[in-house]
C-alpha cells in the first residue's frame, strides 16, 4: 500500500481514540457541564473493558459476545466515572474544575494501578486474543487499514447518532436548553437534574470507550494505556475544535489524528529533516487548530457557535 | 357561577421574619380580566408565583374549577392549565420561537418542528400576534419574546394566564396590541390575571381590580364601579406614625446640583428621562418611586458608575474658609490658584505666594494657612469614580443581594474596610492596623453582632452586613451619602440604626439621598421627596407636610409629556 494512503488511514484510526472522547465530552458540555476528567474517564474506560476481557477474552464465548460485553464493560465503568462526577457537580454543585481535574488524576492513577498488576492481568486474555475480534473485518492485515475495526465503525455510528439525537429530537431539544438556560429548561416543566446525570453518564461511557478502542484495536499493546490521558485532553480541545458538533467530530478527528501523528511520518519524505527535538513540537499542531479555531470563531461571533450558555455553572432552583 | 381558579387563605413566609402572603383568598372567573394591584414587596408576585408553582403555599388552599389541587411545580401548573408569564423572560437565546415553545413538551416522532411551527402560526392568526416561528430569540425585540411567552402558554393550553408587569417593557403602540390580545383570550373565554402598579392599565384592560398592600388583600372591586384615587387610597393605606426624630435643616445649600439628565441603556432603553433636581447639604432628600423606575441608575450616575447621554451633575464642595490640602490639590494647582485671587490667609487678607520657595509654601500649607474664599464648583460628569469618591461623594449602595456590591463576602470587616483605603498605605506593605481599628469602632458604634473583625462577612446576617457597609462609608465624613434601600430586609431595631445614622450625617451637613420603598418611612425622615416613575421625575415634595394619597398618585402617574418620541 502506498506510505502516503497508509498514513492517512492510520490517522482516521488513530482520530477515533477522539472521536469517542470529544462526542461524549460534548452531549456533557450540552447539558452545561464542562467535564475536565475526560483523560481520567478514557483511561478508566479502557481499564474497564481491558478487565472483563482479561476475565472473558481465552473463553469458549462466540466472538460476538466478546466483544460486546468488552464493550460494555468499558462504557459502564465511564458511566460510573460520570455518575462520581454528576453526584459532585449536579446534586452537590461542587466546582466542575475542580471536580473534573480530581478525577482526571483519580482515573489515570487507578487505572496504572489496575493494568500495571501483571499477576493478575494476562497480555494474552485480554489483548492478544480478543485483538483478532475487535479488529473485525479488516483482522490480520499487514496495513493500517487494520486498525479500522467494529470499534472504528461504532465511533462513527455513535457521533452521528448524537448529533441526531440532539438536532433532530425533543430530547436533544429539550438538553440543549438545559446547557443554555437551566431557568428556562426548569420552568418548561424538563426535570433538569435527570438530564445532566444522563447526559453526564452517557457521555463519560462514550468518551471510556475511546480508552478501550485506543488499547485493544489501535494500539493493541500492552504499554499503551500509559498514553491515553494525553488524548483525554487532545479530545477536550477537539470539542472546541469542531464547536460542540458531535458529526463535525469525524473529519475533526481524522485532522487531530494527522497533525498529531504527521511528525513521524515527515520524516519519511526525503527532502525534510526532522531532527527528534522538532518531534514533539509538531505535535502540538491540534493545539495550535483549536486555537486558530477559538479565535476565527470569537471572531465571526455567530451565537449558534459559542460554548452553551450555562456551561460550568451549577443550577439551583431557589437561587435567584 | 363557578369560579376558574379559587384561592383560600393562602399564606407565605420567607424565613422567620417576612410575611409576603398573609391569609389571601380570591376568585377568577372564566372570561375575566382581574388585575392584581400593588407597590413593590406587597406580595403580588409571589402570590401568583404559587399559582405557577414556582412556591409552595405555607397554608390555604388552591382549587381549580371547583377542585381542590396541588400544584408543586411548574409542570404542573400546566397540566391544570395555568400559564404565567414572568417579567423575566424564560426563554433559550438561540432557539427560534417555535423551538422554545415546543420546550419540554413530548414530541410525536423525531423531526416535528414543522408541526410546531404551523401551529403556533395558526394560535398567533387566532389571538392576532404577528411572529414567525423560525426567527431566533437573539434577534428579536423585547415585546416579540413577550409574544412567544404568552404563545407558549397558549400552546400549552392554558386557559388561565396570568402575566406579571406585562407592559414594564412594552411602548405605547406595543401595549395597546397587548390588551387587544388579552380581549380576544377572554372572549375566547379564558381568564387573565395581570399584575401591575400602572393604574391607568388596570382602569383600561380590567373587569376586576384586587389590591393587595404588605401581603394582604384590601379589596376587590369592580373596575367600573371605582376610580384611580379610591385605587391608591387602597394601595397606599393610611399613614403610620414612626416615631423618626427629625431635625430642621440647618443652612441649606446645594450641594449636588442635576440638570437634565438623560440615560438610555445599550439596548436604547431610555432609563432616565430628562431628571433635574438638587440635593442640599444637612438636609435628607428621599427618592420615592416604584422600584426599577430608575432609581438606581440615577445614583449611579452621580457616582460616575454610569454615563449618562446628556445633562449636567454640579457638585459644590463646600470649602469656603475651609484650608487647602495636599490631598485634593497640588502645589502647582495652589499657586496657580493663589495667582488667581482665590484663596486667604486666617486673617481675611488675600494670599499670595509670589515670592515664596516650594518649601515655604508647603509649610502654609501644613498650617492650614491658606483658606478658599469660596465652594468649589464642578461638574461630576468628567470625574472617575475614584475621584469622586475622593471628593466625598459617597455612594453606600445596597443592592439586591447585599454583598453584591460594596463588600466582599469572603474577607473580614477590616479587610472590607481596607478596599477603602488599600491605596493610602506606604510603600508596597499595606496598612492594616487603621482599617482594623476603624472596624473595631463600627462594631462597637453600630452594635454590630460578630464574633470578631475578621469573621467573613458573609456569615453576618443581613442587618449587621449593611451597618458595616454603611458604617465604612459614613466613616470618612462624606460631603453627599446616597443610600439606596438600605434598611431593606432589616428588622425594626436595625433599621432604626440606620435612620440615626442618617439623620447624625444630615446634622453634620451632609447632603444625604436616601432612596426608600416604604412611603412611611420616607415621609417620617426625609425633608424632601423627589418622586420618580419610569425615569422621569413626577414631583418633588415637602416631606413634612406631604399626603400619603399625594405621593402615591405621583408614584404612578404615568408622564406623558415626551414620551412618545
Amino acid at each position: 500500500m502506498n506510505p502516503w494512503v497508509d498514513f492517512l488511514l492510520d490517522s482516521l484510526g488513530f482520530g477515533a481514540t477522539f472521536m469517542y472522547g470529544s462526542t461524549g465530552e460534548i452531549l456533557t458540555e450540552k447539558a452545561g457541564h464542562l467535564n475536565l476528567g475526560i483523560p481520567g474517564v478514557m483511561c478508566m474506560g479502557g481499564a474497564g473493558g481491558c478487565l472483563m476481557l482479561n476475565l472473558i477474552g481465552e473463553s469458549a464465548l462466540p466472538p460476538f459476545l466478546i466483544v460486546i460485553l468488552g464493550i460494555l464493560a468499558s462504557f459502564l465503568t465511564g458511566a460510573l466515572m460520570g455518575l462520581i462526577y454528576s453526584f459532585l457537580t449536579v446534586t452537590l454543585r461542587a466546582n466542575q474544575n475542580v471536580t473534573g481535574l480530581a478525577l482526571t488524576t483519580f482515573g489515570v492513577g487507578l487505572m496504572k494501578v489496575l493494568m500495571s498488576d501483571k499477576t493478575r492481568i494476562s497480555v494474552k486474555r485480554y489483548l492478544v486474543t480478543p485483538k483478532q475480534y475487535f479488529r473485525f473485518p479488516f483482522a490480520g492485515r499487514s496495513d493500517s487499514l487494520q486498525v479500522l475495526g467494529v470499534m472504528f465503525f461504532l465511533a462513527v455510528i455513535v457521533a452521528c447518532l448524537s448529533s441526531y439525537v440532539l438536532y433532530r429530537t425533543r430530547t436533544g431539544l429539550n438538553l440543549r436548553a438545559v446547557g443554555e438556560n437551566p431557568g428556562t429548561a426548569d420552568a418548561a416543566g424538563i426535570n433538569v437534574t435527570r438530564y445532566k446525570y444522563l447526559a453526564t453518564c452517557i457521555g463519560s461511557g462514550i468518551a471510556g470507550l475511546g480508552g478501550l478502542y485506543y488499547i485493544i484495536d489501535y494500539m493493541a499493546s500492552q504499554e499503551a494505556y500509559l498514553s491515553i490521558e494525553a488524548y483525554g485532553w487532545l479530545s477536550i480541545a477537539l470539542v472546541i475544535f469542531v464547536l460542540w458538533k458531535p458529526h463535525m467530530t469525524i473529519p475533526g478527528s481524522f485532522i487531530f489524528g494527522v497533525l498529531f501523528s504527521c511528525s513521524s511520518h515527515i520524516a519519511n519524505i526525503p527532502w525534510i529533516t526532522v531532527t527528534v527535538a522538532a518531534k514533539p513540537i509538531l505535535k502540538m499542531l491540534p493545539y495550535l487548530f483549536t486555537i486558530v479555531v477559538l479565535i476565527i470563531s470569537s471572531i465571526r461571533n455567530k451565537r449558534e457557535n459559542q460554548p452553551p450558555a450555562s456551561l460550568g455553572l451549577s443550577y439551583f432552583r431557589e437561587e435567584r | 357561577m363557578q369560579p376558574a381558579l379559587q384561592l383560600k387563605h393562602i399564606t407565605k413566609r420567607f424565613g422567620r421574619d417576612v410575611l409576603a402572603n398573609d391569609d389571601v383568598s380570591l376568585d377568577v372567573y372564566k372570561g375575566e380580566v382581574l388585575a392584581i394591584l400593588g407597590e413593590n414587596g406587597c406580595g403580588k408576585t409571589t402570590l401568583m408565583n404559587m399559582v405557577a408553582g414556582i412556591y409552595f403555599p405555607d397554608a390555604g388552599s388552591i382549587s381549580i374549577d371547583g377542585t381542590e389541587v396541588v400544584i408543586r411545580s411548574p409542570k404542573d401548573a400546566f397540566d391544570h392549565k395555568i400559564g404565567m408569564i414572568h417579567q423575566h423572560f424564560k426563554l433559550v437565546d438561540i432557539f427560534t420561537a417555535a423551538e422554545n415553545v415546543a420546550l419540554g413538551l413530548k414530541g410525536k416522532g423525531g423531526n416535528d418542528i414543522k408541526k410546531v411551527n404551523a401551529k403556533v402560526e395558526e394560535i398567533a392568526r387566532r389571538y392576532g400576534f404577528h411572529i414567525d416561528p423560525k426567527k431566533k430569540i437573539y434577534d428579536m425585540s423585547v415585546s416579540e419574546k413577550q409574544t412567544v411567552e404568552i404563545i407558549k402558554v397558549l400552546y400549552r393550553g392554558a386557559d388561565i394566564l396570568i402575566l406579571d408587569e406585562p407592559t414594564a417593557v412594552l411602548t405605547l403602540q406595543e401595549i395597546r396590541r397587548l390588551f387587544e390580545i388579552l380581549r380576544r383570550m377572554v372572549a375566547d373565554g379564558k381568564s387573565v390575571i395581570i399584575i401591575t402598579h400602572k393604574l391607568n392599565e388596570v382602569m383600561e384592560v380590567s373587569d376586576r381590580v384586587a389590591v393587595m398592600r404588605k401581603g394582604r388583600l384590601i379589596d376587590i372591586v369592580n373596575t367600573s364601579e371605582t376610580s384611580e384615587g379610591a385605587l391608591t387610597d387602597m394601595m397606599v393605606g393610611r399613614k403610620v406614625n414612626l416615631n423618626i426624630a427629625r431635625s430642621e435643616p440647618v443652612d441649606p445649600r446645594p450641594r449636588i446640583e442635576v440638570k437634565g439628565l438623560n440615560l438610555s441603556d445599550a439596548e436604547g432603553v431610555r432609563i432616565l428621562k430628562n431628571v433635574s433636581f438638587t440635593a442640599r447639604g444637612g438636609e435628607i432628600l428621599g427618592i420615592a418611586g416604584i422600584a426599577g423606575s430608575g432609581q438606581k441608575e440615577l445614583l449611579e450616575c452621580i457616582a460616575g458608575l454610569q454615563k449618562p447621554q446628556s445633562g449636567e451633575i454640579i457638585f459644590t464642595n463646600p470649602k469656603k474658609n475651609r484650608p487647602v490640602t495636599f490631598f485634593h490639590k497640588q502645589l502647582g494647582q495652589i499657586r496657580h490658584m493663589a495667582a488667581q485671587g482665590l484663596f486667604h490667609d486666617p486673617d481675611g487678607n488675600a494670599v499670595k505666594l509670589g515670592g515664596l520657595s516650594d518649601k515655604q509654601v508647603r509649610q502654609l500649607v501644613q498650617d492650614e494657612k491658606i483658606l478658599f474664599n469660596d465652594d468649589e464648583v464642578m461638574s461630576l460628569r468628567d470625574k472617575t469614580p475614584l475621584e469622586i469618591r475622593d471628593l466625598g461623594v459617597k455612594l453606600s449602595f445596597v443592592p439586591e443581594d447585599r454583598l453584591g456590591m460594596g463588600l466582599v463576602g469572603s474577607m473580614g470587616i477590616s479587610d472590607n474596610m481596607m478596599l477603602r483605603s488599600y491605596r493610602k498605605g506606604q510603600g508596597i506593605f499595606l496598612e492594616r492596623s487603621k482599617p482594623k481599628k476603624l472596624g473595631e469602632d463600627i462594631v462597637r458604634d453600630l452594635d454590630v453582632v460578630t464574633p470578631s473583625v475578621r469573621t467573613p462577612v458573609r456569615r453576618l446576617s443581613g442587618g449587621n452586613v449593611q451597618k458595616v457597609l454603611v458604617g465604612r462609608e459614613i466613616s470618612s465624613s462624606p460631603k453627599v451619602l446616597m443610600a439606596a434601600y438600605p434598611v431593606r430586609g432589616l428588622d425594626i431595631n436595625s433599621s432604626y440604626t440606620i435612620y440615626n445614622l442618617l439623620n447624625t450625617q444630615k446634622e453634620k451637613g451632609t447632603a444625604v439621598i436616601f432612596v426608600g420603598e416604604d412611603l412611611d418611612v420616607l415621609m417620617a425622615l426625609c425633608d424632601r421627596i423627589l418622586v420618580m416613575n419610569s425615569g422621569a421625575v413626577t414631583g418633588t415634595v415637602d416631606g413634612r407636610t406631604v399626603q400619603k394619597e399625594e405621593l402615591g398618585y405621583l408614584m404612578t402617574k404615568t408622564h406623558t409629556e415626551g414620551e412618545n418620541d
